[in-house]
């Protein structure tokens, strides 16, 4: 792969969905080890952007690829997998932090389960926790380490810090760039500008379906 | 008692149906219509199926009419189980296998072992027993379906961004729809004869049938009925449950006010 490829290109891709327009003919660049955050206010299609990454959603007309290659030819789950997704508001599953960890990976032992969770800087005790009884900040960083079990190279996150106080907001902030550190590419979707300051390498602005510099 | 009901006898019954109404009003429940309808209906289907049955049940009816008849049940149950889900697509094949697949294997035990004899006496009233109970479960089924998956839309989502298949991320909720769907026959075959009576039995004694002999007869329906149910309600929340997504297992759009009323 050459150096300096777009993670993910938007070629003239729209997306209509339940009627109405979400994404109206946005060719874009994403590029890959960095941190773009993607910023536009609530119902202006910047989570459609991240749900057609993971492939929530499919492009009504346009084409949008991986690494050069289209997404609907790749394999579905295999691409998934390599795209980890953390949605608006936490969503633990029923069952505990192990249980949950083992939704992503169902093979994973103790040990590499706590290196997980260490990662996200919560400790090896959480494992025997019950999922639904953990604080926002918690749950939301549990959902993080669900999504590394599957030992993604992006991720996308959808307003991940909306619910969350400031500091659970800064912990996640800090975690995001240390992924990106880890070569991990992050996708930052937020209505706040002022994290374009905090963590963005770049930025997108996204008004009524159509994309822009921010 | 031979069971004969009078017109008068009849009419006398409608007294609790005053009573009903009456407390409609008093309570202000606004259920007078509905109670008046549901009576009315009541009244001029079963007239209708009872003159119906006459015909097929006639002594000189070839059985291929009973068959007719069998077959507009299970077509009648389809539809409507997919008049009571509209939001999921492509639910009358699937309902219709369902109730199909209930009728094949109910018959193959009834007719093919010999339980009852293969006559439209016993054809006609089994099939309508045991796809009518059927009916129920696959309507229960589909509508728990759908607000189970509109409720637990996010966490479906997050199980599909994982990565997980779909019959990985359906799996615990489709659990929740099968339990939903199968308790209330297990509980009633659980309470029968300790809380109520059931209709076959209750029909036969009227009649004047040997109490244990009323017995025989409801225990196999009740097996056939509960076997019946499990049978439809696996088809029906499987099947529906892989069409609630698309072919490249995202997740279709759900209106759970998109559903018909009962």
């Amino acid at each position: 792969m050459p150096s300096g490829e777009p993670l993910f290109t938007f070629d003239d891709v729209s997306l209509i969905t339940d009627g109405q327009t979400r994404l109206d003919d946005v060719d874009l660049a994403i590029p890959d080890r960095a941190i773009t955050v993607i910023v536009g206010a609530s119902g202006s299609g910047k989570s459609s952007l991240l749900r057609l990454c993971n492939r929530l959603e499919a492009p009504t007309r346009g084409v949008v690829r991986f690494r050069g290659e289209d997404l609907a030819a790749l394999d579905v789950h295999a691409h998934r997998r390599r795209v980890g997704m953390l949605f608006q508001r936490p969503i633990p599953f029923a069952g505990t932090v192990r249980q949950n960890l083992r939704v992503a990976a169902a093979d994973l032992t103790d040990d590499e389960g706590a290196a997980l969770l260490e990662r996200v800087t919560l400790d090896g005790s959480f494992l025997e926790r019950p999922a639904d009884r953990l604080s926002g900040g918690e749950a939301q960083r549990m959902c993080l380490a669900r999504s590394l079990a599957t030992d993604p190279d992006v991720l996308l996150a959808d307003e991940a810090t909306s619910s969350l106080d400031p500091e659970a907001t800064r912990r996640l902030e800090e975690l995001a760039a240390k992924l990106r550190d880890d070569g991990i590419a992050v996708l930052w979707v937020t209505q706040e500008p002022e994290q374009i300051d905090r963590i963005a390498d770049h930025a997108v602005r996204v008004t009524a379906g159509k994309v822009g510099l921010a | 008692m031979n069971g004969d009901v009078t017109v008068v006898g009849l009419l006398a019954s409608l007294l609790l149906i005053g009573v009903a109404v009456g407390i409609s009003r008093w309570q202000r429940l606004g259920l007078e219509g509905s109670i008046l309808v549901a009576v009315g209906r009541a009244t001029g289907q079963l007239l209708l199926v009872g003159l119906g049955l006459g015909l097929v049940l006639a002594d000189d009816a070839p059985l291929v009419w009973s068959w007719l008849w069998v077959l507009g049940i299970v077509v009648f149950a389809a539809v409507t189980i997919q008049r009571r889900a509209p939001a999921i697509p492509g639910l009358f094949r699937v309902a219709l296998t369902g109730e199909v697949l209930t009728a094949v294997l109910s018959f193959a035990v009834i007719f093919g072992l010999s339980i009852f004899p293969l006559e439209a006496r016993t054809l006609v009233p089994v099939a309508g027993m045991i796809l009518g109970n059927a009916l129920s479960a696959a309507v229960l089924a589909a509508r728990r379906l759908v607000e189970e998956f509109t409720d637990k839309r996010d966490e479906l989502e997050a199980r599909l961004a994982l990565g997980c298949s779909v019959p990985d991320a359906s799996r615990p909720y489709l659990r929740v729809v099968l339990r939903t769907a199968m308790t209330p026959q297990i509980e009633s075959t659980k309470a029968v004869g300790l809380v109520f009576l059931p209709g076959a039995m209750t029909g036969l004694v009227l009649a004047g049938v040997d109490p244990l002999d009323a017995v025989m007869v409801q225990l196999a329906l009740m097996l056939l009925i509960l076997g019946g149910v499990a049978t439809v309600s696996t088809v029906v929340t499987l099947g529906a449950g892989r069409r609630l997504f698309t072919p490249d297992e995202r997740l279709v759009p759900l209106l759970r006010e998109a559903e018909g009323g009962s």
